[in-house]
Formats: C-alpha cells, sequence, structure tokens
C-alpha cells in the first residue's frame, strides 16, 4: 500500500516524528483559493487590529 | 530654522526623515546621511535569492525621493559625533565620509540640532572565521542581507540546481553564523523559498536541506518563542514551526554556534557543549549584528564613546541597562522614547537602539559560549520607532524644550511579520503571524507573557498574497506617492 503524502516524512527523521503534520485535507485548505480568500480578509482585519494597537 | 540630521536611510531612518519632514515643512531642514544611492525592501531580499525578483525590483534611487520631499541628500557614512561641539564652536555635529555624488572619500561636519541615530547594523560576517572578513561576506556561503548579496546568492543556487539536473546529489544548508545573531526569520524565508523552487523544478529528491540556528529551540524567532491560538488551541511557535520543517522534510540542528566556516563545511558548538561539522554544496549563513562603529567626542576632543554606546556598538537610549538575571527582566527595562540619557537632543531608532537585554533566555555551553538570538528589531517596530522618534523631535522644534515626547516601546506595541515559505500567486504559501507585544510581559499577561487574543500564525496562500501586496504598498510608500502617509509602518 502506498504511503500517504502527509506520513511520508514520519519516517524519515525521528525528529519529524514527534511533529504534528498537516493531512491532505488542511493542505488542500492552504491553497484553496476561495477558502485563502476568506482567510486573506480575516488575517488582514487580526492585523490591522494589531497595527492600531501599536501606534 | 532647526536642522535635523538623520543618521541612515534604511526602514527607521526613511520612515523618520520623510514624516519629519512632512510634519516640518520648508521653516526647518531634514538632513539624511546614508552610504546608500538606493532604498532596499529588504523582507523581499529573499525573492531576490531565488531569482524570484531582480534587484531592481526590491530597490529605488534615494535622490529623486528626498529631492521631492525636500530633505538634503547626503550619500556618506557617519565616522563620529561630536554632541558637545568642538573647542571652537558649541554647536553639534556629526563627522561624514562621502560613499558617492561625486565627493567619495571627502569628509565633512554636517551641524545639527537633533539627531536621529538610525543606522542600522553592520553585518558582523568577521565575527566567525570563514565567513567574511569586517562587514564583507566571504567566498564560503552566500547571504540575502542586501540585494546585492541575494543576486549573487540567486546565480549561485541556480548553479547548484543545474547539478542536480545532471543527477549530482547536493546539500543545502541555511541558517545563522554566529551564536548571537538575529534575524532568524529571514533564513527560516529563505530555506522555505529554496525548498519551493528546487521543489517546483522537480529536484526535491536531489536536495538534502538543512537549517542550522543558534534557537535553543524552533520557533524561538529571537522573541523567546509565543504562544498562538490555533485551531482552538493556544500553540507554541516550535510546534508550529517543526511541524512546517517535518511536512517539507527540512532536518535541523538548533542551539548551534557556528564557529568557522570553510569551502563547504562549517564547524559548530552546541548547547550541549558537543561539536560538530556540516558539509554543504550551498550555504545561506545570516551574519550576527553589530553597532556601525560610531565614534563620539567631548567638547576637548576626548573619546566618550562609551558613554554614548553600548559595547556592542549600539547607541544608549532610555532603556534600563543595568544587568539582571533573566527572572528579573521586566517589560518596563525597555526603552519607551529612544532618547539618548545623557545628550537629549540625541535619538536611536530601528536596529541602531541598544536593548536593554535579549528577549530569549539567554543560553551558554558548558564550555561558556554563548549561544542566544539577540532581539529583533527590524520591520513593524522599526518602522513604528522611526516615526514616533520623528513626532517627538518635530514637537520639541515647533512647541519647545517641554513638548511630550512620544512613546513606543516594544513591550506595548505588537509585530505583524509574514515569512514567506514558497511565492506564487496560486501555489505560493506564507505564515502570517501577528505577535502582541513583541517582548513579552509576564506582568499584564502572566500565563504566556502576550494576549493571545492578538497572537496568531497560520500558513497558507492567503499569507503570500498579503506578503507580496506589502512589497508593493511599502515600495509605495517609501517613493512617497500620493496618500503615502495614510499608509501604516
Amino acid at each position: 500500500m502506498a504511503v500517504k503524502e502527509e506520513e511520508f516524512n514520519f519516517a524519515k527523521n525521528d525528529k519529524f516524528h514527534t511533529a504534528m503534520i498537516p493531512g491532505k485535507f488542511a493542505r488542500m485548505m492552504r491553497t484553496c483559493k476561495l477558502w485563502q480568500f476568506i482567510r486573506f480578509i480575516i488575517i488582514n482585519i487580526k492585523m490591522l487590529i494589531v497595527v492600531s494597537k501599536s501606534h | 530654522m532647526a536642522r535635523l540630521v538623520v543618521l541612515g536611510g534604511g526602514v527607521a531612518g526613511h520612515t523618520a526623515a520623510t514624516f519629519a519632514a512632512d510634519w516640518l515643512g520648508k521653516e526647518h531642514e531634514v538632513v539624511v546621511v546614508t552610504p546608500n544611492a538606493k532604498w532596499n525592501w529588504i523582507p523581499s531580499n529573499i525573492w531576490v535569492g531565488v531569482g524570484e525578483m531582480t534587484k531592481e525590483d526590491v530597490t529605488f534611487d534615494l535622490a529623486p525621493v528626498y529631492a521631492k520631499a525636500g530633505i538634503t541628500y547626503k550619500q556618506a557614512k557617519a565616522v563620529s559625533i561630536n554632541p558637545e561641539g568642538s573647542a571652537t564652536s558649541d554647536k553639534p555635529f556629526v563627522t561624514v565620509e562621502y560613499t558617492g555624488q561625486g565627493k567619495a572619500g571627502q569628509s565633512e561636519e554636517v551641524t545639527y540640532d537633533y539627531l536621529i541615530n538610525a543606522t542600522g547594523p553592520k553585518l558582523n560576517f568577521g565575527a566567525t572565521p570563514g565567513l567574511g572578513e569586517g562587514s564583507q561576506l566571504g567566498e564560503h556561503t552566500v547571504s540575502v542581507c542586501t540585494a546585492d548579496h541575494a543576486e549573487h546568492a540567486a546565480e549561485e543556487l541556480e548553479k547548484i540546481m543545474d547539478k542536480m539536473r545532471k543527477g549530482e546529489r547536493q546539500k543545502i544548508l541555511i541558517g545563522t553564523g554566529h551564536g548571537m545573531c538575529t534575524c532568524q526569520g529571514a533564513a527560516f524565508e529563505y530555506i522555505f523559498n529554496v525548498e519551493h523552487e528546487i521543489r517546483k523544478a522537480g529536484l526535491r529528491d536531489m536536495a538534502d536541506i538543512k537549517w542550522i540556528s543558534n534557537e535553543s529551540f524552533m520557533g524561538d524567532f529571537g522573541m523567546g518563542g509565543l504562544h498562538m491560538k490555533v485551531g482552538g488551541y493556544v500553540v507554541s511557535s516550535r510546534i508550529f514551526t517543526e511541524s512546517l520543517f517535518a511536512e517539507r522534510g527540512v532536518d535541523y540542528i538548533t542551539g548551534a554556534h557556528v564557529n568557522r566556516v570553510e569551502k563547504g563545511k562549517v564547524s559548530y558548538e552546541l548547547l550541549d557543549g558537543s561539536s560538530g561539522e556540516e558539509s554543504f554544496d550551498f550555504s545561506m549563513l545570516i551574519p550576527p549584528f553589530a553597532g556601525v562603529g560610531l565614534k563620539a567626542y567631548n567638547k576637548a576632543g576626548e573619546d566618550i564613546t562609551d558613554t554614548v554606546f553600548a559595547p556592542n556598538g549600539f547607541m544608549k537610549v532610555d532603556a534600563d541597562y543595568t544587568p539582571k538575571a533573566y527572572e528579573e527582566w521586566k517589560a518596563s527595562d525597555w526603552p519607551r522614547k529612544y532618547q539618548n540619557p545623557t545628550y537629549k537632543n540625541v535619538f536611536a531608532a530601528g536596529i541602531a537602539f541598544a536593548p536593554p537585554h535579549i528577549i530569549s533566555k539567554p543560553m551558554k555551553s558548558p564550555n561558556g559560549t554563548v549561544i542566544n538570538p539577540t532581539p529583533p528589531r527590524t520591520g513593524m517596530p522599526s518602522g513604528i520607532i522611526g516615526k514616533a522618534v520623528a513626532h517627538s523631535i518635530c514637537d520639541l522644534i515647533k512647541k519647545g524644550p517641554n513638548a511630550h515626547l512620544h512613546e513606543a516601546s516594544m513591550a506595548e506595541m505588537g509585530a505583524a511579520c509574514v515569512a514567506s515559505a514558497g511565492k506564487g500567486w496560486l501555489d505560493g504559501t506564507a505564515a502570517a503571524m501577528t505577535v502582541y507585544p513583541v517582548v513579552p510581559d509576564f506582568e499584564k499577561y502572566p500565563g504566556t507573557g502576550r494576549d493571545t487574543d492578538y497572537t496568531f500564525g497560520e500558513i497558507g496562500l492567503a499569507g503570500h498574497w498579503i506578503k507580496h501586496i506589502l512589497h508593493y504598498l511599502f515600495m509605495y510608500k517609501a517613493k512617497l506617492k500620493m496618500g503615502w502617509t495614510m499608509i501604516p509602518e
């Protein structure tokens, strides 16, 4: 059985063995244009709040 | 007419000079002394370093911009400060040495009423044998600290990618070149951009990529790490960072003081006192930073450099420099007004001010070697501090010596940081993070030292869009185009 993409690096290094590696769905959402557009708006709002609190 | 002299034309100096010129108008003079002919948006250098942008994309000529703003521009480097004037005059002055404008090598004394030291860092390659000489990059590694360095890095990267295409496996080592480096973020961005480019070229199987860092744990970033809200959890930046390295198959060494660089090899000491070596075919190592080496003299011509500057060459300001144990560090140790305690008309902004201590937990190997990151004071904090200092000086000039000084403590300001992990409008990613405040305040936020409502991070395409848009936005702002004052630092 083929190794799943998200599990490929687990065996490569002891350090990787205890790391949290995103699965297929999480990776897909990272570059999903619609979802990322929504995140773009949300992150910008959050950043603007931090910027306004810092001036 | 009052004269404000700004030493340095980077993020802090350029921000301070341009706002001061705008607020003061033609009644007063603003002078910028910088050895560079071009302004550089340094955060985009990592894209020059992988060949995704050119040097021209991230720089522009300063002279026409300063001419438009009514700023007197001297392409020169500051050599010394005489804050009491000389034996013949009470007027304080800075001695500068021209690097361009047809006067290279000539010296001049530039008098001032107010001075902002925003000289940024000396890239101290010479601190590590083999990494370079003084502030000059050596021949064994590359750098992305300047646009020229980044252009050279892209050429060298292309060479090893050619070797990979021919079936030759290559070892890549990226990180910090000394135990007391800062700016891990730039190296972090570079390693993932290199990995992204190699993967995009279909060569990922031909490259062993490794991170080497002076951080005691992954995700320290010179800020002692941070805790952020992710998926309903409060998570350490260590988990966040280790996850990305594991996902992308990038091995790492932490707590490392690189103590020698040779052709294709670095030697290092670890926090546990052990030593090791790492070979490479391509390596980008960030140098440690130091003050630029400005001297200071009193009226009698005696050297008072120790009075004005800390031993690391950064300028003393209104911080609490009393040596204290880590457990006694407080947010209130950090400066608020960036005014020199001895000479009240002298201020420092950005990297040029001496921090009271580091932010990360101090670490030493059993051999006594200090291995810990020094505090980051680049980007957004630099811009905010530059603007606050300019505001203070404008008020001092316009309202008199009792004017209220503006405050911008790094223990009360946040920072938005977007760390690229690969460029591409459709397939790029970046870690978008905010941290509030930059310097943790455990009295105000006893849990993590920071407000977890305003400290967050996530990786995705949206972060890349933000970083790319910020590139154009800050280049636009720095060129003082219409509405530039509306764009926040």
